[in-house]
């Protein structure tokens, strides 16, 4: 079999990156030619249900949401993990239940080093 | 299980390896299966269509697979229910930014003609604000009708030609109501 392969012996592999590209593009160009369009300032804001727009949706959200998200997938994930354990737990033995512990502890251990940092404490 | 019935081909040329037909025949047969409606449901009669969706009646079925909501992949909107006169302007922003070919269902009394709210504060008909294609007259309607009702919005559909919404006609419709 042969190994030794020329930079040359890839140009299928641009043509093809090439094709598809052309794929594309074309078709985004076609696709909004041939389309009828209607297009008028209301048709053209965006959608809120009917209602008058308000305000941009970019807006900064309080990062409090954040954290109380990230809190919740810490606890989210430790109960995945323990509800196998718990169907588990006799055949699984010491051995699972010092695992187990382990890994509470050290979720345990963030948790607490979280809220000594505050991340309940929304009113400051 | 009764076997699964596939829309018959349209009328054309067919030879050998080939089929021709005309395009307004094979869009109309692909918009009328595959109508997605925008349910603007207010009161009882978004109940029934609740049950029209469902897997009793099955709306599904005839291609309504999808119920949007958003305008802007929806096909249909279906107004259901009192349309009060402050809703009014919601109802016709929803219909504005709905992308054409675009059809209106009226369902149920309130939303074909106000209905038994006869008073200043109801919208006598949702045809006030914009044009409506079929109305599903009852208070409210069964499935049944409003499956008849999106059946004849599928004859529409299928029997639209695609230049209609380019037309004068179709035009001047929309300026009588003040769309653009």
């Amino acid at each position: 079999m042969n190994t030794n392969y020329l930079p040359s012996d890839f140009l299928p592999i641009i043509v093809q990156f090439v094709l598809a590209a052309t794929f594309i593009v074309v078709t985004m160009i076609v696709t909004h030619r041939i389309g009828p369009i209607r297009k008028s300032k209301k048709k053209d804001d965006p959608f809120e249900c009917g209602i008058e727009v308000v305000g941009n949706a970019r807006t900064p959200i309080s990062v409090k949401y954040f954290l109380v998200a990230i809190l919740f997938v810490l606890f989210d994930v430790e109960v995945i993990f323990m509800y196998p354990w718990a169907v588990n737990f006799k055949k699984l033995g010491m051995l699972g239940f010092v695992e187990m512990v382990l890994f509470m502890a050290l979720l345990l251990a963030g948790f607490y080093y979280i809220i000594r940092k505050g991340v309940l404490k929304w009113e400051e | 299980m009764k076997p699964v019935e596939i829309v018959k081909a349209p009328d054309g040329h067919s030879g050998a390896g080939f089929f021709a037909s005309s395009f307004d025949e094979v869009i109309g047969i692909a918009r009328s299966n595959s109508l997605w409606p925008l349910p603007f449901a207010t009161s009882c009669c978004g109940i029934e269509f609740m049950a029209t969706m469902g897997s009793h009646y099955d709306i599904a079925r005839f291609g309504s697979e999808r119920p949007s909501f958003s305008p802007r992949q929806a096909d249909i909107l279906m107004v259901m229910g009192t349309i009060a006169k402050k809703m009014a302007p919601i109802v016709k922003q929803v219909y504005l930014q709905m992308a054409e070919p675009r059809w209106v269902m009226a369902m149920g009394a309130c939303a074909s003609s106000g209905g038994i709210f006869d008073t200043y504060s109801v919208l006598q008909g949702i045809d006030r604000i914009i044009p409506v294609d079929v109305y599903v007259p009852g208070c409210p309607p069964r499935p049944e009708q409003v499956i008849d009702g999106l059946m004849q919005i599928q004859e529409l559909a299928r029997n639209e030609s695609l230049r209609r919404r380019n037309s004068d006609e179709y035009q001047h419709l929309l300026e009588s109501y003040n769309i653009e």
